[in-house]
């Protein structure tokens, strides 16, 4: 054993068993912040799951689910933390919570639309959880800086992703411009919910990334993306929002039903 | 301290060594070439209390092969007779591939897939803006002819290139 390896020290745990096995409990606040980044993951990654087999060409397929995996990671490391506070599994918070009881931004249960809805919504999820790793990766609370630091470097991959299918679909064909429009139109409305303050991220001060911290960081990254495309920065009407209390879209409830049957059906089951 | 003492911390000594060696041992269930030492995924070793420890990082947050790496590292010490075995997964610092040695990148190119050029702070994910990608080298004729068909290959650790030399497509190992 040489001097300089590092230590593991107890939180810095990563797989789901590993963190239920860490004695250190997250706080009620900081597990309820934790179960939003893990459900904002969660319901981004079965989203875009749907796309394996179906996406316009096969690279596509391999990358959209590469990326679903990757978001499935970030979910199971904050589920399994949060969960840490109540008692409870990765998997009990997954497939056993109602609809109401989800945390995530509206953003992440839009539907997945066409394939340029889709690169839409991912423009707009990885700036901002480009922007809210960043930030994370510094926090006072060792897990949620280990997870946002190993979370960054992918979802960097993510953003050039959503990057390059942005420029190709506005460059494009007057059919692909006048699509990833489109998609815009139906997805922009739900950004201003990512970047709101709350009394929890208030209350978590140097533990939680101030949501509204995040706001400057993106509108830049995204705005020099939006000039090299010729498009406007997309205005107007802002949806309610309400992710983070429990509100939701008309589309999550159905989400939930595909995502949760198999495991309330047979409730333990493996293979 | 006794000299009973010194000779258990030597003989405890030795045995994180042989825990090391063991878990060194391990493949990547994918890149069977590659031991979990190559890949930088072998962080620590220890031997206390009666039990062998084993910390492994994560390559990639999803990646299914990490639950494998883990249970091969259990029964390969198990084999060797350490009863009680103990497997952790680190995630800080993260898992970077300047952790690769020089001789997987070798055993890599052998393989078939190109190993990772260059260093990860050079890549874009730095937070500088200078984005500096190198030419990656095809593995089959070792031209440097090579284009990027997709960043996102066949595992979260690799993208799919192809060379405009020989026209093979082949896998290569991102820098990361």
């Amino acid at each position: 054993m040489s001097e300089t390896s590092f230590q593991v020290s107890v939180g810095e745990a990563f797989t789901a068993e590993d963190v239920a096995e860490a004695a250190e409990k997250p706080t009620e606040q900081v597990a309820r912040y934790a179960l939003r980044l893990g459900d904002d993951a969660l319901i981004l990654a079965q989203q875009l799951g749907w796309w394996v087999a179906r996406a316009p060409e096969l690279e596509e397929d391999v990358a959209l689910t590469n990326i679903a995996l990757d978001q499935l990671g970030h979910a199971r490391a904050f589920l399994s933390y949060a969960g840490l506070a109540w008692g409870k599994t990765e998997d009990d918070l997954a497939y056993f919570r109602g609809e109401s009881e989800f945390v995530n931004a509206q953003l992440f249960e839009q539907p997945n639309g066409d394939f340029a809805q889709t690169i839409a919504r991912q423009f707009v999820a990885s700036h901002f959880q480009f922007e809210l790793y960043r930030q994370l990766q510094g926090s006072a609370n060792a897990t949620l800086a280990a997870i946002a630091a190993k979370a960054l470097k992918e979802v960097d991959y993510h953003r050039d992703h959503a990057d390059q299918w942005m420029l190709r679909l506005s460059l494009g064909t007057d059919e692909s411009r006048r699509r990833m429009l489109r998609g815009l139109e139906v997805i922009w409305p739900f950004v201003e919910e990512l970047f709101r303050d709350d009394e929890l991220t208030d209350s978590l001060k140097g533990v939680a990334a101030a949501p509204s911290s995040l706001l400057e960081g993106f509108e830049k990254s995204t705005a020099a993306v939006f000039a090299r495309c010729e498009i406007e920065i997309p205005a107007g009407f802002v949806a309610r929002g309400g992710g983070r209390l429990g509100q939701h879209t008309e589309f999550l409830g159905h989400l939930l039903a595909e995502m949760q049957v198999l495991a309330r059906e047979h409730p333990g089951a493996t293979w | 301290m006794s000299a009973v003492a010194k000779s258990q911390l030597s003989r405890e000594h030795s045995l994180a060594e042989r825990v090391w060696k063991i878990a060194a041992t391990v493949c990547d269930p994918e890149v069977p070439v590659l031991t979990i030492e190559d890949l930088g995924v072998l962080r620590e070793a220890d031997f206390a209390d009666g039990t062998a420890k084993v910390t492994l990082t994560p390559t990639y947050s999803g990646c299914p092969a990490m639950d494998t790496m883990k249970a091969d590292v259990e029964s390969a010490l198990k084999a060797e007779g350490f009863d009680k075995v103990e497997v952790k997964m680190a995630l800080a610092p993260a898992w970077t591939t300047d952790w690769m040695s020089e001789e997987g990148k070798q055993k890599l190119s052998e393989f078939g897939i190109a190993p990772p050029t260059g260093r990860a702070a050079l890549g874009r994910t730095a937070q500088g803006k200078v984005s500096l990608s190198l030419q990656v080298k095809c593995p089959h004729c070792g031209s440097l002819n090579t284009k990027e068909l997709t960043r996102f290959g066949s595992t979260s650790c690799k993208a799919l290139y192809s060379c405009n030399a020989c026209q093979e497509p082949f896998d290569y190992f991102k820098v990361h």
